[in-house]
């Protein structure tokens, strides 16, 4: 065993590392749901792109870099450390390429992954519908079969990016049975039948929406999967959000290496409990790094084996590929469950050590020695709310335990 | 970058754990604890065979010169199975206390009997590991501190709520070493027993969820079995999510012995506060589940259990690993 890196990934990291340094913004782009932001978030990845460093683990046909998983890693560590901005293009990126590397067509990977990779398209996801949250299979929206496509009709709710993307994606049913007659869609937020309202958040900020349907075209090629399929490649999807590649490790320990800074400067006013919180939250990020540093690792003779590649997937990606496209989707919910609590427990020690001042989100100084330092002054605030919705998204935490009691341990299947 | 078993690292615990099952360790622990170690010192010839004894011996002194993770892999086995005797002391603090001494003469007397398996060592470095475990069948008995390195001499042996744990405080015996090399090598020696003991923590709280699920599967009442309920489901979930992230903290901490010396104190006890807290929510999740029956002694519960509650707090208790974890980021060692 060793945690030495190849040259090879010294080097990139020392890239990454500095390319970063001389190009995040000093001051950070205006809020991503409002016009402003928007443009400034767009420009931004278009900027990482042109750089090539956008999408470092897809192959270079797509805008990728081919790198592997553990290289996949170690640009999020140095991205977040960098502290720079938001991926607008996260839904996408994260979610919805890995599936369109293991479902989608060579045609829909063509077409779809390079405007992805410039966000020339950002994705918004469409799960959630009023009726159907936790119980998702439980979803209204119809696919109704039109001339040479579909036409989608109904509402979706709960929906990341909806108010300011491009395109989306979803489950709507086609047929009748419960699992099996649901149907994987992309479909064009600009298109003649959609309406998307904003939501407002706790935080007062709009990241998600309603979007209501009326018989919205959407052609056969933007079908991902088998007609009918569409709850298999859902749960694949799912699968990455819960697991590594939407939430990776270096997010969580550039928090926790500074919430220790913040602890650090509180010194001798810091209490031991809140000291051994601070010990607690670095340990549980440090362990989630080291666990996907062995996720992405592994051998492949150690690895679940692929399935075998099927006619028109000829360019899915072997190496290369988030590392969780190489787990099974079972284990993405222990480490679902792992990093959202770990958020809120980071975002819950940093304001108890900001303490009186955590209502405003910290000072930048007073004589207490308690406020933030890096410019911190409302990222933990925020942050603590965002970090409130982990355990809620991509299938609540009572749902993974539950998926990892019946399929990681066995235990006999809920009477659901 | 490795952070996960090799092929052979597997095979190693295999073999181990195919070794434990058919001598039928509960058994044999059991007559360790009623004053009968026989059938457990040959259970420890044949780990010594296996190779198990000379892991962190040089092979200068017929050891194996292993990697601290091969000792990791042997005594998460042999916390699976709650084999009796001074695993921690024997297999990884001694050897680590001698070669870390340097004096040839020590090392001379001792590792290679220790590595044969000839010799079961044991040894109280006060205030972390107050009593000599099994100090009665060990034919080593060690007492340690900051300054100085001597034989000890096993008082009265105590009761243990681990009852396979044979327990007794040390009074000083003869000088075998003083002077400045003492309290690093101590500190090495308290380093590397403390991950043997985060090893066979994680190993026992295993044990724990594998019991309890296959308990949870059988036991039935309303008409279903427990583990169809999600009050149930959900607590074992939690289980194994604290013992399958502990692991690479573990894993880590070998690395760290072996290649990082200066962040392998606070690794260690990254390590043993995460195996101490995953073994003791098993622990504790697992007398829930089995009730009463797990009280009772005929369950074999208990022998994990009370492992588990001695092993947690010994080799450093968890507020003083935290301690060193505390120090560790007050001076900035984030990486």
């Amino acid at each position: 065993m060793n945690l030495d890196l190849d040259d090879e990934t010294r080097a990139f990291r020392a890239e990454v590392r500095s390319w970063l340094a001389a190009n995040v913004p000093a001051t950070q782009l205006p809020p991503i749901d409002t016009p402003e932001g928007d443009l400034a978030h767009r420009a931004w990845e278009r900027h990482l792109a042109a750089a090539g460093l956008s999408v470092v683990a897809w192959p270079t046909a797509y805008g990728g870099r081919g790198f592997s998983p553990l290289q996949w890693l170690i640009f999020e560590e140095e991205y977040h450390r960098a502290r720079a901005p938001v991926r607008i293009n996260q839904n996408g990126l994260f979610l919805l390429a890995p599936t369109l590397f293991t479902h989608g067509t060579a045609e829909q990977r063509a077409r779809l992954l390079p405007r992805m990779a410039r966000a020339d398209d950002v994705w918004a996801q469409a799960w959630s519908e009023p009726e159907a949250g936790s119980d998702l299979a439980g979803i209204r929206s119809r696919a109704v079969r039109a001339d040479g496509g579909w036409l989608l009709s109904g509402q979706k709710t709960w929906s990341s990016r909806a108010a300011q993307a491009d395109r989306a994606f979803g489950l709507f049913r086609t047929g009748a049975d419960r699992h099996h007659g649901l149907t994987y869609l992309m479909f064009d937020l600009r298109a003649e039948g959609v309406s998307v309202r904003p939501i407002h958040q706790l935080g007062g900020a709009t990241g998600f929406a309603e979007i209501f349907l009326d018989q919205v075209f959407v052609p056969d090629a933007d079908v991902l999967g088998e007609v009918h399929q569409g709850w298999t490649v859902a749960m694949s999807t799912a699968g990455h959000e819960r697991g590594l590649s939407l939430r990776s490790p270096g997010r969580f320990t550039a928090a926790a290496g500074r919430l220790v800074r913040l602890w650090r400067r509180a010194g001798p006013h810091a209490d031991p409990a809140l000291s051994d919180r601070v010990v607690d939250g670095w340990i549980a990020a440090r362990a989630y790094q080291l666990h996907s540093y062995g996720t992405a690792t592994q051998e492949a003779a150690d690895r679940i084996p692929e399935p075998p590649p099927r006619p028109g997937r000829d360019d899915r990606p072997g190496r290369t590929g988030s590392p969780t496209s190489r787990g099974g989707d079972h284990a993405a919910s222990m480490t679902k469950v792992f990093w959202s609590e770990l958020d809120v427990a980071l975002h819950e020690a940093a304001l108890d050590l900001l303490g009186p001042y955590a209502e405003t989100g910290g000072l930048r100084t007073d004589p207490t020695g308690r406020g933030a330092d890096d410019g911190d002054a409302d990222a933990w605030l925020d942050g603590y709310l965002f970090s409130l919705a982990g355990p809620i998204y991509a299938g609540t935490n009572e749902i993974q335990r539950t998926v990892i009691a019946e399929r990681v341990l066995g235990l006999p299947r809920d009477r659901r | 970058m490795k952070l996960t078993l090799t092929a052979e690292q597997e095979q190693f615990a295999a073999a181990l754990h195919a070794m434990l099952t058919e001598a039928d360790t509960p058994t044999v622990a059991r007559r360790w604890a009623a004053d009968d170690p026989a059938p457990g010192q040959v259970l420890w010839r044949r780990l010594a065979e296996l190779g198990v004894t000379g892991l962190a011996v040089p092979a200068r002194w017929g050891g194996l010169t292993a990697h601290p993770a091969d000792v990791v892999v042997a005594c998460e086995e042999l916390g699976h199975h709650a084999l009796p005797g001074p695993a921690a002391e024997s297999i990884a603090a001694l050897p680590a206390l001698f070669t870390a001494l340097g004096d040839d003469a020590l090392c001379d007397a001792w590792l290679p009997r220790l590595a044969s398996g000839e010799v079961l060592g044991t040894l109280a470095v006060a205030p972390h590991v107050p009593y000599a475990t099994d100090a009665d069948v060990a034919s080593l008995v060690l007492r340690a501190d900051e300054r100085t390195l001597r034989l000890g001499v096993p008082g009265p042996r105590r009761r243990s709520v681990d009852d396979t744990r044979r327990v007794a405080e040390v009074a000083d015996g003869a000088l075998l070493a003083s002077g400045p090399a003492v309290g690093p090598a101590v500190a090495h020696a308290l380093n590397a027993g403390a991950l043997a003991c985060a090893a066979q923590l994680l190993g026992a709280g295993h044990a724990l969820l594998e019991t309890t699920l296959r308990y949870a599967g059988q036991r039935t009442q309303f008409g279903q079995p427990i583990g169809q309920f999600q009050a149930v489901k959900h607590q074992l979930a939690d289980v194994a999510i604290d013992l399958e992230f502990a692991r690479p903290l573990l894993y880590a901490a070998a690395v760290a012995l072996a290649d990082h010396p200066s962040t392998a104190a606070r690794d260690v006890s990254a390590a043993k506060i995460a195996c101490a807290d995953a073994a003791q929510r098993a622990a504790r999740t697992a007398l829930q589940v089995h009730g009463a029956i797990g009280y009772a002694r005929e369950s074999g519960l208990g022998s994990w259990l009370t492992r588990v509650w001695a092993l947690a707090r010994t080799w450093g208790t968890q507020s003083w690993h935290r301690d060193r974890i505390r120090t560790a980021l007050a001076a900035g060692d984030l990486t």
